[in-house]
């Protein structure tokens, strides 16, 4: 008995491949959604971690830049600048005759009949492109004045949205709600609907008759009613949100569950752990749910999707994200109502939406093929 | 005689690989085989050794990830690397093939009448309609009662035997040269086994047609081939005449597979052994239809007014076909099913026991399982699956205790240790079948259930399988009961008999007596058709 005990345990090499791992490995030579999981990754970074990078908030507002288009090149742009600093010059009775910007500063050199007051500098700052203006060089006995200071030059590679709003930060920010909807909401549903369904399935008869029924009544009742009853009841929240879709998608889960465990139920490893004496419960847990995984994350990759879509539309109805928080289905609509005039705030966010769509469905085939032992 | 008959279907050289992600696989390496015009050439061999594989190799019927290399000529026409199209010119028509699985080989969406039209329209020509006339005189060959009527059948309208009698049908419309039959019996009861033989036989003599044969079972190629060829491994390790082969087998294989056959008795346990299970009137009925909105229901009687009495250490053999009741007894005996009737474990009364009443009783009364392959949970490692009663019984075991108890089961049904952390999956069905023993040997049982235990087993591991449940038995003065339709291993396994029919008991007795001098005419029969096919 002692030398049994001090047999090494479980050495390294004799460490087994799990079905799981075996998915996994078939998962990683499939290239469409190992590239699907590579451009979700890009899109979460960019989403949760793009903020930080750029200097604008999602709800700061631009009054001088409302509705420009997406450009790479920093706003205001040179030809702007050297129309306002003529403005400027022309306020401070003085001629302009030379202007450059480089980067954030600028030069100008002005000339006046007269000796110019330092104090002209201020008439720079009184505009809203320059500031911190400051005296270089006083020549010609003061008649000619080289100064320098700030302009602020902005970036919007997205452009603007009609509030004078930068659209690349709400971009981001669309990703974040829409993403953490579209798991959070799915986690939920997938929690409800795979207990529910296994309970179900697993006791049958009239429990699993009265369960289904109740599956039933919850899809017959339309979907914005049963929204808005809930607003009405709890008042408009970001949970709410989740709560109110996650509460919708289960009903499929459930059922997908529900068929998966009838089949499991009458395998013989269900029958061994019933004669060994495990509880219902325990057998659900232990033997039922796992088994039901494959199926199930492959739901779930289509729920993702479809979860984003009906944020949107609830959001699209008013009744989901409210600005100035906002989400891509929020600014999908946003921008559908602008196509004409300013198609770029429809253009970005449906580009991301739609290539996160697409890399969620390549994943979830990946997953199917992977967890389908009849690939072998 | 056999030799002058001309050949018409000669392999050489066949290879089938499959390519896998642990590279690739080699199911056939290499192997040659000639069939002669009307004769029976038996492909023997365990799972695994590729008789299978080479047959849908030559038929392309291959996985998708499997390629087929080497020829394989059917009267002078290379069939390998022949395209689909031309393929279909020879399969289907001139060499025609059935199933293991007459459940699963027939399409469940058309009568049985169009499915064997439709190789004739396929390669003759015509209508549906006029080939009617010929698929009722195909029905009426292959032994189908009225055929008139079943022409318009569905599949599972029919049992197995006479579906498979309808795949043969199928196989041959259009009176094939070659017919390859992969298993044709082994999903079928013993009794139903002999007829569908004797009709392939009688078949051959009207037709002059080959058949191949492939099977693992050597009691059936005794009897029906003229010519086997042993595989092993993907090769052919040696091909004769059959009688040669059973009298003087050259290959060390081949004498291990022809040895393999269970052998050796259980003496009775003595005669003041305690009862240590009983059940008396045992029945269970099983409510067919009935539901929310529908009417009447009607009850089916699977087990009726069954007593059966187990002493301590001995084992009683269910014999009996499929649907007689016997795994159906074996669960309601383990009060795992509704039931009705009285039953007592050693001197406890357990009639009225409940799910939570019977628990702590469970560790006693395990069931071992027919099909290792569904029986074992495949998501979890070895050593969860037999230490999970544990987690019921002992719960104050700790995780140590746990493995070393996983540790001493494994190496009781003699396997590695060292396997606990791997999956089911990478195990054989040999093997899966110990780790089921031993799931329900740790728990160290009083009764074990042995329900088909070795059934889906090759017929040497069955031998393994068989000693290991005898030395447990030994061991530990275990008593069984031993529910299998294969006699053989019954007759090996059990000192007392049952034999059901429709539920209820047709014959019960010591088993010499029962093998020996069978009283009634359906134990005759059985026993008929297990030892001379």
């Amino acid at each position: 008995m002692t030398d049994i005990v001090q047999t090494p345990v479980a050495t390294p090499e004799t460490k087994g491949r799990s079905l799981f791992q075996l998915a996994a490995m078939r998962f990683r030579r499939n290239r469409a959604a190992m590239a699907g999981c590579f451009m979700l990754a890009l899109i979460a970074l960019f989403s949760f971690l793009g903020p930080l990078f750029v200097p604008h908030t999602y709800d700061q507002v631009f009054p001088s830049y409302v509705s420009i288009g997406p450009s790479l090149e920093p706003r205001p742009d040179t030809s702007t600048l050297q129309d306002v600093m003529e403005g400027v010059a022309t306020r401070a009775r003085v001629t302009l005759k030379e202007f450059n910007v480089e980067g954030q500063t600028f030069t100008a050199t002005v000339t006046s009949e007269q000796p110019i007051d330092a104090r002209a500098t201020r008439y720079f700052d009184r505009a809203n492109e320059f500031r911190d203006t400051q005296v270089v060089a006083t020549e010609d006995d003061g008649r000619t004045l080289k100064v320098t200071g700030q302009v602020d030059r902005e970036y919007f590679p997205f452009g603007t949205d009609s509030n004078g709003r930068d659209l690349l930060v709400r971009v981001m920010l669309g990703g974040q709600i829409s993403i953490a909807v579209g798991l959070l909401a799915s986690l939920v549903s997938l929690g409800i609907g795979v207990v529910y369904g296994a309970t179900s399935g697993y006791i049958g008869g009239r429990v699993d008759n009265v369960m289904m029924r109740l599956v039933e009544i919850l899809y017959s009742l339309p979907f914005v009613f049963l929204v808005v009853v809930l607003v009405v009841f709890f008042g408009r929240s970001f949970i709410l949100i989740f709560l109110v879709i996650g509460a919708v998608e289960w009903l499929d889960m459930a059922r997908i569950v529900r068929g998966q465990t009838l089949a499991l139920k009458r395998r013989e490893f269900v029958g061994a752990a019933q004669a060994l004496g495990l509880t219902d419960w325990q057998i659900i847990r232990r033997h039922i749910i796992p088994n039901t995984i494959g199926p199930v994350i492959v739901f779930v990759t289509v729920v993702v999707p479809k979860v984003i879509l009906l944020e949107s539309f609830l959001s699209f109805l008013g009744l989901g994200v409210q600005a100035p928080l906002t989400s891509w289905g929020a600014l999908i609509s946003e921008g559908a109502n602008n196509i004409q005039s300013a198609p770029w705030l429809l253009i970005f966010p449906a580009i991301f939406f739609v290539v996160t769509l697409f890399s969620l469905n390549f994943v979830g085939d990946g997953l199917r093929d992977a967890l389908d032992p009849k690939d072998r | 005689m056999a030799d002058m008959k001309e050949t018409i279907l000669a392999v050489r050289g066949l290879k089938v690989n499959f390519s896998t992600p642990d590279g690739t696989v080699e199911a056939v390496k290499g192997i040659d085989l000639d069939v002669r015009s009307g004769e029976t050439l038996a492909v023997v061999g365990e799972s695994g050794s590729g008789k299978s594989q080479t047959m849908m190799g030559i038929m392309g019927l291959l996985a998708n990830n499997g390629t087929v290399n080497g020829s394989a000529r059917y009267r002078g026409q290379e069939l390998v690397g022949l395209p689909p199209k031309a393929l279909n010119q020879v399969r289907g028509s001139k060499i025609t093939m059935i199933f293991q699985e007459p459940m699963t080989s027939l399409d469940p969406l058309y009568t049985i009448g169009r499915q064997i039209a439709e190789p004739i329209v396929h390669h003759r020509g015509g209508t549906f309609r006029q080939a009617r006339k010929r698929v009722l005189e195909l029905l009426e060959l292959v032994g189908i009662p009225e055929p008139g009527r079943r022409i318009d059948s569905y599949p599972h309208e029919l049992s197995g035997g006479q579906r498979q009698r309808v795949m043969i049908a199928m196989a041959l419309a259009n009176e094939p040269d070659l017919l390859i039959a992969d298993e044709p019996t082994t999903a079928l009861d013993v009794t139903i086994q002999a007829q569908i033989l004797d009709l392939l036989k009688s078949l051959q003599k009207r037709f002059g047609m080959a058949i191949v044969l492939i099977t693992h079972d050597l009691g059936i190629v005794k009897h029906f081939a003229e010519r086997v060829a042993v595989m092993r491994r993907g090769e052919v390790v040696e091909q004769g005449k059959t009688a040669d082969i059973f009298e003087r087998p050259q290959a060390d294989y081949t004498k291990m597979l022809l040895a393999a056959e269970p052998s050796g008795r259980k003496a009775p346990p003595a005669d003041s052994a305690p009862i240590i299970l009983e059940g008396r009137d045992v029945c269970v009925d099983y409510q067919i239809g009935g539901g929310l909105f529908r009417g009447g229901t009607s009850v089916f009687r699977a087990v009726d007014s069954v007593n059966l009495r187990l002493k301590e250490g001995q084992t009683i053999g269910v014999v009996g076909e499929s649907g007689s009741g016997k795994s159906t007894l074996g669960r309601a005996l383990l009060r795992l099913l509704p039931s009705s009737g009285h039953y007592r474990f050693g001197t406890t009364d357990i009639s009225g026991f409940d799910r939570g009443q019977m628990r702590p009783l469970r560790r006693t009364l395990q069931l071992v399982f027919q099909d290792p392959y569904g029986s074992l949970s495949p998501r979890r490692t070895v050593g969860e699956i037999i230490t999970e009663g544990l987690y019921v019984h002992e719960p104050e075991l700790s995780r140590a205790d746990r493995d070393r108890r996983a540790i001493e089961a494994l190496k009781e049904v003699g396997l590695d240790p060292a396997s606990r952390n791997r999956y089911p999956h990478e195990f054989s069905g040999g093997q899966r079948q110990r780790i089921a023993i031993a799931r329900a040997m740790i728990l160290k049982p009083k009764v074990v259930i042995l329900d088909e235990p070795t059934s889906a087993l090759d017929r040497s591991v069955q031998g393994q399988v068989i000693e290991l449940l005898r030395d447990l038995q030994r061991k530990h003065g275990l008593s069984y009961i031993f529910i299998s339709h294969d006699l053989s291993v019954v007759k090996a396994m059990s000192d007392y008999v049952i034999v059901m029919k429709n539920g209820k008991i047709v014959e019960e007795g010591h088993t010499d007596a029962i093998f020996e001098a069978p009283k009634q005419p359906y134990t005759k029969t059985l026993i008929g058709a297990a030892f001379n096919v």
